[in-house]
């Protein structure tokens, strides 16, 4: 079974778009999205509305920080430009598109495969997997062999073996990386709506569970149509700029 | 795949003879593979000849399946080393590795299934060193071939050394045993496991033994090390089997080979010693500029290497010891691909005989250009000196040695604006006459033996001439495996109409 993972869509819909046709294209069955639906980007109606169609058709979802904060308001600690767009984007929302995003689980597990937006160790604490230590420490928290989250808008791969070393690898776009389950794995697929490693196409992931093998792909898209309409809607400019350098 | 070599593997515990792994015995299947035979017991894994069920008789690829020898989990090496290498070995492809059949999971009966290579490895002629030097030289030119195109995968194999070279009835070398490579494209899982250096003690590069593990040019220094060996019979670096002992290597310069045998020519010993260099970037560049060195000896450069008849005093030992304490060699991040293209080899074609002025004119400024842009880059000059299909072979009488001169003679005065204008050092700039019968196949073979990246060549202007002979170039685009740019004299557009030739403008074809 091939299952695309997609996160930090972040209301960017020519980036979902792409996304969504590329992973069609490698021939994905099954659908798991990491989070952060909304934040930053012009489109978050048009990207709840694709993410709840394909939870309806049986793909996963759970909650990212900036669907709680959408739902609940800006956390008290938010930098007024983040804040700003928070609020912006609740009132782009409806109410059935709100309550749809008031409902995501913060994880989900399914097999050896776990699902979640942060972390494992406190999912709702929305601490960083910035490296190594981290990835240990969320891998120590579950049993699962498979870990897939978002928040860090990377692609990386991380893994831990027996004898608990943990190595951590940049992947290549494209080439199948063989990931046996005797190993502990953490998948990162990067950010599909706001890349950030100085690479702007759009990141995703596909993991296909019966040759144990993942595939980082990256699809470029019209960051600049995104980024004309994050300004034409008035949204801070750096918003829209940092999309062109993938930052 | 030799239990003797893989006792003085660092980072590695080998305990030995126990423990026979399991149950594995001849008759049973496995997956789709019946074992047969035990054809080796090593110290890491086991071979077996096997073969596929229900498939009839031998008409297929001869099988071996690699078993690791798992000893009671206490040895994360062996595991973490097979894993390695059922991760790499379904990316390589090529005459130069066996082919990948199958692998078996480590939750139940790891193994990799490949093609089974016949013969022995290098590891007993070994004791035969030293060899007769046209041997050593053949082996040398053959194995860099290979490591070049591993290379070219993507991979660096940190581990060469007889044991793992085997050759195919042809010739071709072919690399075996990946389980300390590291592939560009595959998380490294070797890097953080252990916190000895990997590799086999004599081969180690001191890069090796200070934990780089990217770098292709450390399978040049292991080459120089069994060149080494193989010419003088004996190691450079001796058998040592402590890291202190290792390090030794990074400021103890090895006896120069001469001085252990007089009849190793200057060339040779320049070219072993530049694979030696402490640093890598003294050494070749790549394994194809090492390949066309052995092959074709007259271009290599002699430098004080070649005459160096003892190793360095105990001034200028010290000075490297001294400065090799704590130092950190610096951590390129480029991989082992991108390595590879900064040092390419650029073929120039060059019919110095039949070719307009205009044309060579172009030829050579468009070669000018191409080498330009790549600081590393080398070119050969090429000229094919036509000899009859049949007749007598006269290129060894008076004769044809002045027409090979000659032609020498033509392609260096040819290459002059280049040499003036980029002041090119060390044996970046080489000429080869080459004589044959079919000019365009001694032009694609030149460029396959010698791993070229670029081939720049002429078109053949007159057009009656081209429909008489046919275009040299286009059989050179249609057939060889590098990038092919043709060249046109400026003003014969028109004939390059009638051309139909691809890339027949000046500059580089698609790749």
């Amino acid at each position: 079974m091939k299952t695309a993972f997609i996160t930090d869509l972040h209301a960017n819909r020519e980036a979902v778009e792409a996304v969504l046709d590329s992973a069609r294209q490698h021939g994905a069955e099954r659908w798991v999205l990491l989070g952060d639906f909304v934040g930053y980007g012009a489109d978050p109606a048009w990207v709840v509305d694709q993410v709840r169609e394909l939870v309806r058709q049986g793909a996963i979802a759970v909650m990212g920080n900036h669907d709680e904060a959408v739902v609940r308001g800006a956390a008290p600690h938010m930098r007024p430009d983040a804040r700003y767009v928070i609020e912006w984007t609740r009132a782009q929302l409806d109410a059935a598109q709100l309550d749809f995003l008031a409902s995501l689980p913060m994880s989900q597990r399914q097999g050896d495969q776990l699902y979640v937006h942060a972390n494992a160790w406190a999912p709702a604490g929305w601490d960083y997997i910035q490296g190594r230590s981290e990835a240990v420490r969320s891998l120590h928290a579950t049993e699962c062999r498979y870990t897939f989250c978002g928040h860090m808008h990377e692609p990386k791969l991380y893994h831990v073996s027996g004898t608990g070393k943990a190595g951590d690898f940049v992947p290549t776009p494209g080439v199948p990386i063989p990931v046996p389950p005797h190993r502990q794995w953490l998948v990162i697929p990067g950010s599909a709506g706001q890349p950030r490693d100085g690479n702007p196409a759009a990141c995703w992931a596909m993991f296909d569970d019966a040759a144990s093998a993942i595939t980082y792909h990256r699809v470029p898209y019209d960051y600049e149509a995104a980024g004309a309409k994050i300004l034409a809607a008035n949204l801070p400019q750096r918003l829209a700029s940092r999309l062109e350098d993938g930052h | 795949m030799d239990s003797k070599l893989y006792s003085n593997t660092l980072g590695y515990t080998g305990t030995g003879g126990q423990n026979a792994p399991s149950l594995l015995a001849p008759g049973m299947v496995i997956d789709r593979f019946e074992l047969l035979e035990k054809l080796h017991v090593g110290g890491m894994a086991h071979l077996w000849k096997v073969q596929e069920v229900n498939h009839q008789g031998d008409s297929r690829l001869p099988l071996i399946m690699k078993v690791p020898r798992i000893k009671g989990g206490e040895d994360p090496a062996t595991i973490v080393g097979f894993e390695v290498e059922q991760m790499i070995m379904p990316m390589l492809a090529g005459r130069h590795v066996p082919q990948f059949i199958a692998k078996g999971d480590f939750t139940r009966q790891p193994y990799i299934v490949m093609e089974r290579i016949e013969g022995a490895t290098l590891r007993p002629r070994l004791d035969e060193a030293p060899l007769a030097l046209d041997e050593v030289i053949e082996i040398g030119s053959r194995v860099a071939t290979a490591l070049h195109e591993l290379h070219r995968q993507h991979l660096v194999h940190l581990d060469v050394k007889p044991s793992n070279i085997m050759f195919r009835e042809d010739g071709t070398a072919v690399m075996v045993d990946f389980g300390l490579s590291r592939h560009d494209h595959l998380p490294d899982l070797l890097d953080e496991e252990f916190t000895l250096p990997m590799g086999t003690g004599p081969y180690m590069s001191p890069e090796q033994v200070q934990f780089v593990r990217n770098d292709p040019r450390s399978d040049l220094f292991a080459l120089g090390v069994m060149l080494y060996h193989f010419t003088t019979g004996e190691r450079p670096f001796g058998q040592p089997e402590s890291v202190r002992g290792l390090r030794r290597r990074l400021y103890i310069d090895p006896v120069p080979p001469r001085t252990l045998r007089p009849d190793c020519p200057p060339w040779l010993q320049e070219v072993i010693l530049k694979c030696l260099e402490v640093d890598p970037e003294r050494r070749y560049q790549t394994a194809a500029l090492l390949a066309l060195d052995l092959q074709d000896p007259s271009q290599v450069t002699l430098t004080r290497r070649a005459e160096k008849l003892q190793r360095s005093g105990a001034i200028k030992t010290f000075k490297r010891w001294f400065f090799a304490l704590g130092a950190e060699p610096g951590q390129d991040r480029a991989d082992v691909a991108e390595r590879l293209d900064r040092c390419p080899i650029i073929l120039a074609a060059v019919d110095t005989d039949h070719a307009t002025t205009d044309l060579l004119q172009q030829l050579c400024e468009t070669a000018r250009r191409i080498v330009l842009t790549e600081p590393g880059a080398r070119l050969a000059c090429v000229s094919v000196m036509k000899i009859a299909r049949i007749g007598v072979d006269n290129l060894v009488d008076a004769e044809g040695r002045s027409r090979h001169v000659k032609q020498l003679v033509a392609l260096k005065h040819w290459a002059r604006p280049i040499s003036k204008s980029l002041n090119l050092e060390e044996g970046r700039l080489t000429f080869h006459v080459l004589e044959a019968s079919d000019v365009a196949s001694a032009i694609i073979e030149f460029a396959q033996r010698n791993q070229a990246d670029h081939i720049v060549m002429g078109a053949r202007g007159a057009s009656t001439l081209r429909r008489l002979l046919g275009s040299v170039s286009s059989q050179v685009v249609a057939q060889s495996d590098c990038t092919v740019t043709v060249v046109r004299a400026a003003g014969a557009a028109g004939q390059a109409l009638a051309a139909a030739t691809p890339g027949a403008r000046p500059g580089p074809a698609a790749r």
